[in-house]
């Protein structure tokens, strides 16, 4: 008798294996291993690239000008003699640099923020979603603008506005995510059990909604680069000497008649990038059948 | 459905009580003034010049001045071009930006719409890969790249359409208004995607299917209300950050839009154009976030009849 | 003739993980005038059978992979898809087993109900709303012409299923096949749509297919049964043969698995455990306010199994949660073990709660389920787990009962699983209870199903309740009107004790 108990409650010990599920439904994904692989490929480019670039990022050749891709500059230079290669591959280290950062910055936010409304719920949440939905109606692009042209390049302001657009989103996905778990099953165990408020949400409800929000920091990081490179294009990002694939396009604009090379070749590099990210980010979220914030 | 309005109505003033706030204070804040950048001007009539404007009394002052002329719908002179009020100048922006965007959101909208429903009859065949791939690589191509590339292909080394200007020479609003609706065609096709297939895997589509209805009518009919939903609701984001980023392409097509007279504006500290511009357009953002609700809720009779009985299901 | 003739049909399907035999070369008649019942639990291969030969089922995964379906001399297996969709909603209909999701939430009912009629007869609009407002009366929908306008969401499960019927019937098909159409119905529901369908039939005198995981659900219809199991077919019979003299293992195990009598004999401790007294649950305020439980009051003693029944609405889970604390009181007072529950809250709450236990509750189980089941648009790999329902629930008791607590509140712990693993689960619930000597709060809306386990009964009705007593007294001479009306509700009353 006791062991069809002792039975029940070994087998009540074995956890699903989600992730296992989850990570052979990837790997089927074709597109999703192709932005895997690109997105490693270009992590370790980016890592390495102090000792792997040919040229010093720095290093000008103003007698030498634009040249069309050659055996020494295999992408080709820009008008100050740089060498696109070094330039695109340090402008790789920087969106990176940037869309990690930023993008943790945004998921501290918004997680922490998103998992208290949607537990605590009641007026707390009615106040704090509020809070996050008239941040949400505000025109952010218009402020970023503002706050970039009137205080300057400053690239901690770059993060800090960069992380305050994306962590609303964050914020709301966690939420829905919270307020629908909350609801479940192992939950109200927990509850009955007598457990904390704090070991609940840190040990029960944020594993369980790592899914989307895995998925949703997979897809925040292609938008954040996105952003800095609409700011840098916009000359207020990031700075010369330090390149960005926002300011290689910008020039390349400005040029584009007769070095076309100076535009397409970045533009190639940051599309290739964002394409990569967004395709790992949507095949995890098949993987791991997460919907959108639904009821 | 009135009350539902009122109370979205309600709920934007704060936001645009917000926006108003944030940005007066911003811009006075920031370095720099509006008259800075003149010629050196003798003392005595910078600071005439400051008492023109209002700008020698104290700040909180200023604000509630602001904010009472705001209340008669008058956005105050434009500290750049002396003569002429910020009124007028948004006047002749507006029409311009709103033009482009009406047409860049059409783009977005059919072109969009119809890939992605498209892609949803047959998931996970070429009919699906092809259009999700394009719309994939319209959403990793912001519009700042792709404005130049399409100058590039088609203005200069095709020669086939006009690179600058707005209305000047036929055939200049194609090139900008796909520019800029090619992003938010991308969306709007993954969108219709997601919720036709949504849709389509729905029990009462199986009904239709069950009362002998051709394919045609059961996607048309059945389908078509349902899986666009979320296209609709997205249309008030979408048209929202069409305005907002609309300055990219003006810059780059050179339209005298709103958002280069924004640009500028911020560049030269115009104050009350940068507030101006910001107001108005963080007005008509919200306006549409409203419409673009109250659409999608006539379109859903769940959510309508929860109006009707003031917000219980 | 007969109206449909089925040789050898078997259907596989396709997938990464292999090819899955659903049905497995099966053969049945259905007669014009009769109803034949189908009856297999989920995985048996009954709805995949009959899809198939609509050509419902997506092929591929799907495959036909033999057989000849009949019907008026016609091979619906051999027919085009544009054939088939001539059949389809004029000669043979459908009802599915979830009216609140097989109705286009989007349309009006009139606009959907109409649609076989126009498309398939070319009927007017006009016309096509008189005939449908007229079905919708003979259904028992009142005040149909304002319905037709309406949309379904403003309908109850019941009455969703009643449109369902009538839109089935719109075309005057000669063959009706029902999937489960009152498996997502309560009780009593249930016994009105099953005698609507019947009555239907004898007017009309169409066959129908009846397919559905209960036996005792199809006992007072159906004029023949077909027993599948695994795809095949394990006996077939008129309705008094399968009942009374079933031959086949597999159909004795269906039958015994029906729960039936009343627990005998074990009055259990005296001793109260949980006192609730004038207790008030209520939801919402003003005008809206929701009563979910109106001054209800009764003991439970020390180590038995009290069974709380009533339909959907009743309150009865609220109660539960109630005693539990999870959700908010309105009033009344609730004794633990000499401890008011009411007033404690914090750490002592919390201490107390590991003396209870939550619900052990099927949630998870009856999604998993409802994909099961749902086999025309479910991704297929979700088809081979077909007992994962049990299995999923055997884990809930085993985590619930892990801190050996001293009462328990089961809220339906067994509906919509397969009647056999239904049988397994109250089994070990019962033996559960007596080795630990659990104190148990059974919640169900199943009468039977609660006889079987519970020492007392307590019959709920719109928040308060209308009858207590122990299971035979109750059964046999009830007193309160509407706990007879849950008796009669019952299917098969007559065919089994």
């Amino acid at each position: 008798m006791s062991s069809t108990a002792g039975e029940l409650l070994r087998e009540a010990e074995k956890g699903t294996s989600l992730w296992q599920d989850a990570w052979i439904r990837l790997k089927k994904n074709r597109f999703a291993v192709f932005g895997l692989v690109v997105l490693v490929l270009m992590m370790l480019t980016a890592l390495l690239t102090p000792w792997i670039a040919p040229y010093a990022y720095d290093a000008q050749n103003l007698d030498l000008g634009a040249t069309p891709p050659s055996a020494q500059h295999w992408l080709g230079t820009d008008i100050f003699g740089r060498d696109m290669l070094t330039q695109i591959m340090y402008g790789g280290r920087v969106a990176l640099a940037v869309g990690l950062i930023a993008t943790s910055v945004a998921l501290t936010i918004g997680v922490t923020w998103g998992a208290i409304a949607g537990y605590v719920g009641g007026r707390t949440d009615a106040v704090m979603m509020r809070l996050v939905d008239i941040l949400y109606a505000l025109p952010f692009m218009i402020f970023i603008v503002l706050l970039m042209v009137v205080f300057g390049r400053n690239i901690i302001l770059l993060f800090l506005a960069i992380g305050a657009v994306e962590w609303l989103t964050m914020a709301r996905i966690m939420r829905g995510q919270v307020q629908s778990l909350r609801q479940q099953e192992f939950v109200e165990a927990a509850v009955s059990l007598g457990l904390p408020a704090r070991t609940i949400i840190r040990r029960h409800l944020i594993p369980n909604a790592l899914g989307p929000i895995i998925v949703y920091t997979t897809l925040t990081i292609p938008s954040v680069m996105l952003l800095e490179a609409f700011l840098s294009f916009l000359g207020l990002g990031i700075q010369p000497p330090q390149t960005s694939w926002g300011l290689l396009i910008s020039y390349g604009a400005e040029t584009m008649e007769e070095y076309p090379w100076l535009l397409i070749y970045p533009g190639m590099a940051l599309t290739l990038t964002l394409f990569s990210l967004n395709f790992l980010g949507d095949g995890l979220r098949d993987a791991l059948d997460v919907r959108g914030s639904k009821d | 459905m009135g009350r539902f309005i009122t109370f979205r109505l309600l709920q934007a003033v704060p936001v645009i009580l917000a926006v108003i706030t944030v940005t007066f204070f911003l811009v006075r804040v920031a370095p720099g003034g509006p008259f800075d950048s003149e010629k050196a001007v003798l003392p005595e009539v910078k600071a005439a010049l400051e008492a023109q404007y209002r700008l020698d009394l104290p700040l909180f002052q200023q604000y509630v001045a602001y904010l009472g002329d705001l209340a008669q719908g008058d956005f105050g002179p434009s500290f750049k071009y002396p003569g002429r009020s910020v009124n007028e100048l948004i006047e002749a922006g507006l029409l311009v930006t709103a033009e482009l965007g009406l047409y860049a959101l059409l783009i977005a909208t059919l072109i969009g719409g119809v890939a992605g429903i498209f892609a949803s009859l047959k998931p996970n065949t070429d009919q699906d890969y092809v259009p999700m791939t394009l719309a994939m690589i319209g959403i990793c191509m912001p519009t700042f790249l792709l404005g130049p590339l399409l100058v590039l292909i088609f203005g200069i080394r095709l020669e086939w359409l006009p690179v600058t200007g707005w209305g000047d020479i036929p055939g200049d609003k194609i090139l900008p208004s796909i520019s800029l609706g090619a992003a938010y065609a991308a969306y709007i096709a993954r969108l219709s995607r997601a919720g036709m297939l949504e849709v389509l895997s729905q029990d009462y589509i199986r009904t239709a299917r069950a009362k002998g209805l051709p394919e045609r009518q059961v996607v048309l009919k059945h389908a078509l209300r349902g899986g666009l939903l979320p296209v609709v609701a997205f249309l008030g984001p979408a048209f929202a950050g069409l305005l907002a980023g609309s300055f990219v392409v003006e810059t780059i097509f050179q339209i005298p839009g709103l958002g280069r007279f924004y640009v500028q504006a911020a560049f030269n500290r115009d104050y009350t154009m940068i507030l101006g511009t910001t107001v108005f357009l963080s007005t008509l953002i919200v306006l549409f976030n409203l419409l673009s609700d109250v659409l999608a809720a006539s379109l859903n009779p769940r959510l309508r009849h929860q109006f009707h009985t003031g917000g219980m299901p | 003739m007969a109206l449909l003739e089925v040789s050898d049909l078997a259907v596989s399907f396709v997938t990464r993980n292999g090819v899955n035999r659903a049905v497995d070369g099966i053969s049945f008649t259905v007669e014009s005038g009769q109803i034949t019942a189908i009856i297999g639990e989920s995985g048996s291969g009954k709805s995949v059978s009959c899809y198939s030969m609509l050509g419902l089922i997506p092929m591929p995964p799907g495959r036909i992979d033999s057989g000849v379906a009949n019907f008026d001399g016609q091979d619906l297996l051999a027919m085009s898809e544009a054939e088939l969709r001539r059949i389809r909603g004029r000669d043979i209909a459908m009802i599915f087993q979830d009216p609140m999701t097989c109705l286009n939430p989007f349309l009006r009912i009139g606009d959907q109900m109409i649609e076989p009629l126009v498309y398939h007869q070319g009927t007017s609009r006009k016309d096509a709303l008189a005939r449908a407002e007229a079905l919708l009366d003979e259904v028992g929908i009142r005040d149909p012409g304002r319905r037709l306008n309406g949309y379904p969401h403003e309908l109850s499960g019941g009455m969703r299923q009643r449109v369902m019927i009538a839109m089935a019937l719109i075309n005057e098909p000669r063959l009706l096949i029902a999937d489960e159409p009152t498996t997502a119905l309560d009780v009593t529901i249930q016994a009105q749509i099953l005698e609507l369908i019947a009555n239907l039939q004898r007017d009309r005198d169409i066959g129908v297919i009846f397919i559905s995981h209960d036996l005792a659900v199809v006992a007072d219809i159906a004029d023949q049964i077909a027993v599948m199991q695994n795809g095949k077919i394990v006996e077939r019979g008129d309705r008094r043969a399968i009942f009374d003299h079933a031959a086949h293992p597999y159909t004795q195990k269906l039958l015994a698995a029906i729960p039936s009598g009343s627990k005998q004999g074990s009055a259990g401790d005296p001793e109260t455990l949980i006192s609730v007294r004038n207790l008030k649950t209520w939801f919402g305020q003003g005008e809206n306010v929701v009563k979910a439980v109106d001054d209800v009051s009764f003991d439970i003693h020390r180590g038995e199994v009290l069974g709380l029944v009533g339909e959907s609405g009743s309150g009865k889970s609220t109660i539960g949660r109630s005693i539990l604390r999870l959700v908010p009181v309105t009033g009344g007072s609730i004794d633990f073990d000499g401890i008011e529950l009411t007033q404690t809250a914090g750490s002592e709450l919390k201490q107390l709660r590991r003396r209870m236990q939550t619900r052990v509750s099927v949630a998870d189980a009856v999604q998993q389920l409802k994909d099961d089941v749902g086999l025309a648009r479910s991704a297929v790999r979700k088809y081979p787990h077909e007992f994962s329902g049990g299995q999923r629930q055997r884990i809930a008791i085993g985590r619930a009962l892990a801190t050996r607590p001293e009462f328990v509140v089961a809220d339906e712990p067994v509906s919509a699983l397969d009647v056999t693993i239904q049988a397994q689960i109250l089994e070990l619930m019962q033996e559960l209870s007596r080795e630990y000597g659990l104190t148990m709060l059974f919640v169900s809306h199943d009468l039977a199903v609660v006889r079987h386990l519970a020492d007392r009964i307590i019959v709920l009705y719109h928040g308060k309740i209308v009858e207590q007593g122990d299971g035979s007294t109750l059964f046999e001479s009830p007193q309160n009107a509407y706990t007879q009306q849950l008796l009669s509700a019952i299917p098969g009353r007559q065919l089994i004790a």
